[in-house]
């Protein structure tokens, strides 16, 4: 059914760390390996080794440069996935009902027996969070590994979304969104976590950390005061050489 | 917008044939017999085989079936029953005028408004996206309506209806275009919202997450097309809407300046429907850096 639940139960869905991220896009590849070996098609690359590689991803890592008003610039790297909008106008324009929004849970899927492939969905979603496989002839979307972290046949701490488990720098969480008290309520409270593209009125359920601002050189530089440059004009080997140049 | 053959095709060709329903089940002309098949024949050619070519952009069209149940929320949902219902409506409708030269009025009237409802609907699976703000106006059902009447009347040639819808049209056309130019500042997002890191100048794309490119790119950020865009205006407003109305306006016009007539406006509306995609910019672009 496209039609989007009133509330959900839960609010699953990720927070990204935008000042850990290190944008080794290892949950990129952990995402691509993990879907393509298990639920549903698998994740198609078209000419991988050729000239023109190109393939389907569910998740990819933009990187950006801050230029402050003051003090250096800065990288910034940009995981981007479906943000499980609670308002999420890629379900309500699916013509089949292949696109559908969990009541129990919020996660956002495709049911691909039922997708006609008319990719309109993609045209949707202002995220760009949807790819239809070339291959399989399906969209394709991030399923917040739905099928990991449920699944009782994996060992607890796998139970959570190939991306997450993977992340060398801790830069992404699971967790439920719609209770205030759980990790990840907690840790976009303490941080300041925001919405993308809120204006838009997708609602989306994954929130973006802020890079915390970097130690500006001013602030570091409190002995150099007491390390001025004792000589102005070079003494001694240096001094005569100085002088001789000077005179020719 | 990657501007998809079979989508421009078939948003021009059934939008044609639709039209031209419209202004058959209104019985203008009122024709029955060997005539109103030459006419019914010709409105089914355009509006089913633009549906057809519709079904050329789908990965599944083998499911195309399940697009009917949806209609409470998806207005692609909506087309397809409107699009149906016109049909066989109308093919009632012709069944009666042709074969028994009699017109049940009311049928026409039933079949013309759902042929207008499909043309609309049509024009609300592009109008509902807010991600593509040209689109996203109250302009693209009005233009795309008032292009498709255009040439309905053309074709079932109306010549006095023609020319007001032509004109009409015409305007309306360049309207959704100049308003269109200005939608994207409107709405509003930039690659600061988009990243949510702060104003723009400030922050610029880097690196793309890929070193080729990707299926986002190829449908959503197509700028090939943008080339000659204001050539291609006025080639669409030319050969679209002027040249079909200076030829019908000659009096006493024969049929082969209808002919030429319609002929102009199919390869104008074909330019329209060319830069109605490929100058919609999608805001997925400014992830990648588009518009700065
Ligand atoms: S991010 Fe895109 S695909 Fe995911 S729920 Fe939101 S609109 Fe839909
Ligand atoms: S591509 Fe598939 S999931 Fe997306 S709108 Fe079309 S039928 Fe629905």
């Amino acid at each position: 059914m496209t039609s989007l639940p009133e509330t959900t139960q839960r609010k699953l869905g990720l927070v990204i760390d935008l000042d850990t991220c290190v944008g080794c896009h290892a949950c990129v590849i952990a995402c691509k390996g993990w879907n393509t070996e298990n639920y549903g098609a698998p994740l198609s690359d078209q000419d991988p080794y050729g000239a023109a590689p190109s393939g389907t991803f569910l998740n990819r890592v933009h990187s950006y440069e801050i230029t402050p008003p003051h003090g250096q610039a800065q990288l910034v790297h940009f995981p981007k996935s479906c943000l499980h909008c609670e308002d999420a106008p890629c379900v309500t324009v699916c013509p089949t009902g292949a696109s559908y929004k969990r009541s129990e849970d919020g996660i956002v899927l495709v049911n691909e027996s039922d997708c006609i492939g008319c990719g309109l969905c993609a045209w949707a979603c202002p995220y760009g969070a949807r790819e239809m496989d070339p291959t399989a002839k399906v969209m394709k979307k991030c399923t917040l590994c739905v099928d990991r972290i449920y699944n009782e046949n994996l060992p607890e701490e796998d139970r959570t979304p190939a991306c997450v488990r993977t992340c060398p720098a801790g830069a992404r969480h699971f967790g439920d969104l719609g209770d205030p008290d759980s990790d990840v309520s907690q840790l976009v409270a303490a941080r300041g976590g925001f919405d993308l593209m809120p204006d838009l009125g997708t609602k989306p359920v994954n929130k973006y950390l802020p890079p915390r601002p970097k130690d500006q050189w001013e602030e570091t530089d409190i002995l150099a005061p007491f390390l001025e440059p004792v000589a102005e004009s070079p003494q001694g080997f240096l001094g005569w050489l100085d002088r001789a140049l000077e005179r020719l | 917008m990657h501007p998809a053959p079979s989508v421009i095709i078939f948003t021009t060709l059934s939008g044609l044939g639709f039209g031209l329903l419209v202004f058959l089940g209104l019985g203008l002309p009122p024709v029955t017999g060997w005539v109103a098949f030459v006419f019914f024949l010709i409105a089914y050619a355009l509006a089913v085989g633009g549906l057809l070519a519709s079904t050329f952009h789908l990965g599944h069209p083998e499911r195309a079936l399940k697009a009917f149940s949806q209609w409470r929320t998806s207005w692609l949902s909506r087309e397809a029953w409107a699009a149906v219902a016109a049909l066989v409506i109308m093919a009632l409708y012709a069944l009666g005028a042709v074969f028994f030269d009699t017109r049940i009025s009311a049928l026409g009237w039933l079949g013309a408004g759902l042929s207008f409802a499909t043309v609309i609907t049509t024009a609300m699976i592009y109008t509902q996206i807010k991600a593509v703000p040209r689109w996203h106006q109250a302009l693209t059902p009005l233009h795309l309506s008032t292009a498709s009447l255009a040439g309905g009347a053309l074709l079932a040639g109306q010549i006095t209806i023609a020319q007001i819808l032509l004109f009409l049209a015409g305007i309306i056309q360049i309207a959704h275009w100049l308003r269109g130019d200005q939608r994207f500042g409107e709405a509003g997002q930039s690659i600061a919202s988009a990243t949510g890191l702060g104003s723009p100048g400030r922050i610029r794309a880097f690196e793309a997450p890929h070193t080729g490119t990707n299926y986002l790119l190829r449908e959503m950020v197509h700028v090939v097309g943008r080339k000659h865009a204001q050539r291609l205006r006025l080639i669409a407003l030319g050969l679209g809407f002027a040249l079909p109305l200076g030829l019908i306006m000659i009096p006493g016009a024969s049929h082969g300046l209808g002919g030429l007539a319609v002929l102009s406006h199919i390869l104008g509306m074909l330019a329209s429907r060319w830069l109605f995609f490929a100058q919609a910019e999608h805001v997925v672009g400014l992830y990648y850096g588009a518009r700065g």
